[in-house]
């Protein structure tokens, strides 16, 4: 018959396993961070971080609240459905603090080639043109209106 | 304190507001939002995309996106003839400064705008080791970046090449669906300033949704459907040879 | 980067560190398993090599986790992995599966091997030595042969738990990759399989070439029927680890899915060299011929030697370079099959060249401290005392 102490080492390996899961269980309480698992499997605190981040888009119903103007003359041509910012840029911090932060004006010089010059890839129906030609030489806010650029609606200058 | 039935039936539809409350877990920040009556998804429309890179510029500056690193990316397809099998694709810069008038003469050519496709079944989330990546209760994917790792396997386990390594936060990243805008009734930095509507967001729990409405009148495919991710970001006008 | 790729793919997300890591641990279970052979399956023969084994897998698994360590973007957030491990990640599964081979199989099985050993070393030993040999004890000094029987009889169990759990070890490597449904490369049911055989194929060369240096190095004559015998193992299971290998690349090729031109093309360009030339012809198909060789022809003792050397060290690189060729190979091609990548190793980068020639070479250093501890030769045991493995 086995004498306890014969297997005494054993228990003792036995022991020091346990003790080693012990101190894991009080590590993990001590430092798990206290919003894990709040909402599934990951840190409940992590939405609310993700969602205060600050806005650089204002959106386009922002900037109607005070430009109206502009709106109506926008609604009736072909860039109606153009958001303000797609031109000018995040304006988030503009909308919050109008006199504050003034808005740039958009180079011209750059801004409208980047939908309307000419590629094979655009679809067929877009205003497209080569802009050397089609310009010749002419910023295109010479002549057209940006906020309403087609002719048809008024927007020749 | 005994409550008789005429006070549980006004109770109940109250409890039952603040137990959806506490399932959609809206923290501070976003107090009106309830998650779960939202499940946001994408229309991307190949039909009317330019190609002008609006949105690649505009996710840069509304996420902090790093230089040569992409949350979304535009991509130009060739195909010659019926070749579907065999397209020529470039995306100079991710297509972010548009792209440049190509010497192609025939063929079929468009764009194709990609993003994260905050797929329902989404391979990323699953191998996460830790759960620095999760769903949220609205259907979107997010980072948590302060839990994050950075082992990257998410990223090898995306189909799409949707996520990157940040290269100074070492964390791993990619398009949030702009939660912090959507949770506040805005619309993705990209969809504001896509000038063509080629890119819509979509709510696919709320029925008067137009883009809702689209998707139950027209043909539209995700990308690898093969996959079975369960990708939300749906294409219309999707032609065969897309990746 | 030729052709198409997805913007974020253009750089390579997993290093050589990552190539090192499942070539390491392949070497863990390896070895592992050959000791194993000796002590559930009675291999008498390969005796000579059973502790040896066994240091040899603690070394390398000791240094396992050291590249994964340096390639992480925030190691010191590597603790999660076992505070709140995603059930569904193989990765985090794969946590508990080292933990589990490390301390309740590979350090337990050493100890009980070499408790009485210890016993003797805490009683004859001086200075910091004697109190490191007292601490390995746990206090108990009982080397009577029926608590050195009990050893015996718990140290098989453990070996009989321990065979699956290496297979586990590495198998969970080949799992992590063939899991992974967005890369074809890599998924395939047959990953873990593969991993496993070219794991064991690579540890038993380890320990060969190890158990031939340190006999050199100690001046003792070699056990030839030792070697014939590890040597006839490797043969063995190379056969079928060549044989998956091959099934795998049969089956793509047969059935050509979408992936399979950008594969093709890949294998035949970007990784020829270290997939055609070093994998197959360097690293299997000659070490395979060499040990076939030994088995067809009555060859002497010298001669065999010679081959068996050399036959370990090719059949090595090829294990390493099969491990390159899944790791980076997986990382060059485009998710579009239409482009490939280049991989930029550094040199003296935190994931370069120079770290993992330098892990490579830390695990013999710590198998050097292991042996000089725990002498595994029994006819240099401290106390004097005959034998030095099982009672």
């Amino acid at each position: 018959m086995n004498k306890f102490q014969d297997y005494a080492h054993l228990i003792r390996v036995a022991a020091v396993f346990l003790l080693g899961a012990i101190a894991f269980v009080a590590v993990r309480a001590a430092i798990l961070p206290k919003s894990f698992g709040q909402y599934g499997h990951f840190r409940g605190d992590a939405l609310k971080e993700i969602m205060s981040r600050p806005l650089g888009y204002a959106g386009h119903q922002e900037c109607e609240g005070c430009h109206p103007d502009v709106l109506e003359v926008k609604v009736k041509g072909v860039h109606a459905h153009v958001n303000c910012e797609s031109c000018h840029g995040p304006l988030a911090k503009h909308a919050e603090d109008p006199t504050v932060v003034k808005p740039v004006l958009p180079n011209v010089a750059t801004l409208c080639v980047r939908c309307h010059s000419e590629n094979v890839a655009k679809p067929g129906g877009f205003p497209q043109v080569d802009q050397k030609e089609h310009a010749q030489g002419q910023l295109c806010n010479t002549c057209h209106q940006p906020h309403s650029p087609g002719f048809d609606a008024g927007g020749k200058k | 304190m005994s409550l008789n039935r005429r006070q549980i039936l006004l109770l109940l539809p109250a409890a039952a507001v603040a137990w959806e409350f506490v399932l959609a877990g809206t923290p501070d920040e976003a107090p009106n939002y309830n998650a779960t009556a939202h499940w946001w998804g994408m229309l991307l429309d190949i039909t009317k995309c330019i190609g002008c890179g609006s949105c690649v510029q505009a996710c840069a500056n509304e996420n902090d996106v790093p230089d040569g690193y992409f949350r979304t990316w535009v991509e130009r397809y060739h195909v010659d003839d019926w070749h579907i099998d065999n397209p020529v694709v470039d995306s100079p810069d991710g297509g972010k400064e548009g792209f440049p008038q190509s010497d192609w003469k025939d063929g079929k050519n468009f764009f194709v705008p990609k993003l994260c496709n905050h797929c329902v079944d989404s391979p990323c989330t699953q191998v996460c080791p830790v759960g620095a990546t999760f769903h949220t209760a609205d259907g979107v994917v997010l980072i948590d970046y302060n839990y994050c790792l950075g082992c990257r396997y998410c990223i090898q386990a995306c189909p799409y090449g949707c996520r990157f390594f940040h290269p100074t936060r070492h964390t791993a990243e990619k398009c949030t669906l702009c939660y912090h805008r959507i949770t506040k009734g805005l619309t993705t930095a990209c969809c504001e300033v896509c000038p063509t509507g080629a890119r819509q967001l979509a709510d696919l729990k709320n029925p008067n949704d137009p883009i809702h409405a689209f998707l139950k009148t027209h043909s539209v495919q995700v990308l690898k459907p093969h996959l079975a991710t369960g990708a939300k970001m749906f294409y219309n006008g999707l032609d065969g040879s897309v990746r | 980067m030729d052709g198409f790729m997805y913007p974020n793919e253009v750089e390579l997300q997993w290093s050589v560190l990552i190539v090192l890591y499942p070539f390491l641990t392949g070497l863990v279970a390896g070895a592992f398993i050959l000791a194993s052979l000796e002590r559930v399956f009675r291999v008498e023969a390969i005796k000579p090599t059973y502790r040896l084994a066994l240091l040899t897998a603690l070394a390398f698994l000791i240094v396992a986790p050291m590249p994964l360590q340096l390639h992480l973007g925030h190691p010191e957030r590597s603790l999660e992995m076992y505070l709140t491990p995603h059930r569904a990640s193989a990765m985090a599964m794969f946590g508990f599966v080292y933990l589990w081979y490390l301390m309740a199989v590979l350090l337990l099985e050493i100890w009980l091997d070499y408790r009485r050993d210890i016993v003797l070393l805490a009683q004859s030993s001086s200075g910091w030595k004697r109190q490191l040999y007292r601490v390995l004890t746990l206090g108990s000094y009982n080397i009577s042969s029926n608590a050195l029987h009990i050893d015996e009889r718990a140290g098989w169990i453990i070996t009989v738990i321990g065979i699956p759990s290496a297979f586990l070890l590495h198998g969970y490597v080949g799992f992590i990759f063939g899991s992974v449904k967005a890369n074809p490369w890599w998924s395939t049911p047959l990953m873990p399989v593969v991993f496993l055989f070219s794991a064991m194929v690579s540890g038993i060369a380890l320990v060969l070439l190890v158990y031939m240096a340190t006999t050199a190095l100690r001046k003792k004559a070699i056990d030839i029927y030792c070697l014939d015998a590890i040597a006839k193992y490797l043969f063995y299971i190379f056969v079928i680890d060549f044989t998956l290998e091959m099934l795998d690349l049969i089956h793509r090729i047969y059935e050509a899915d979408e992936s399979f031109r950008s594969l093709d093309f890949m294998m035949h360009s970007r990784l020829f060299f270290s997939q055609i030339v070093l994998q197959i012809f360097v690293g299997t198909i000659t070490p395979l011929a060499l040990l076939a060789l030994v088995q067809l022809l009555k060859l002497s003792e010298a001669v065999r030697k010679r081959i068996y050397a050399l036959a370990s060290l090719l059949t090595l690189i090829g294990i390493f370079a099969m491990r390159w060729n899944v790791v980076i190979g997986g990382q060059l091609f485009s998710k579009s099959f239409l482009g490939y990548t280049t991989y930029k190793m550094g040199f003296v980068a935190k994931e370069g060249l120079l770290p993992a020639i330098a892990l490579m070479i830390l695990p013999f250093g710590i198998l050097y401290i292991l042996i000089r501890l725990l002498p595994p030769w029994q006819d240099e045991n401290v106390s004097g005392l005959s034998t030095g493995g099982i009672a």
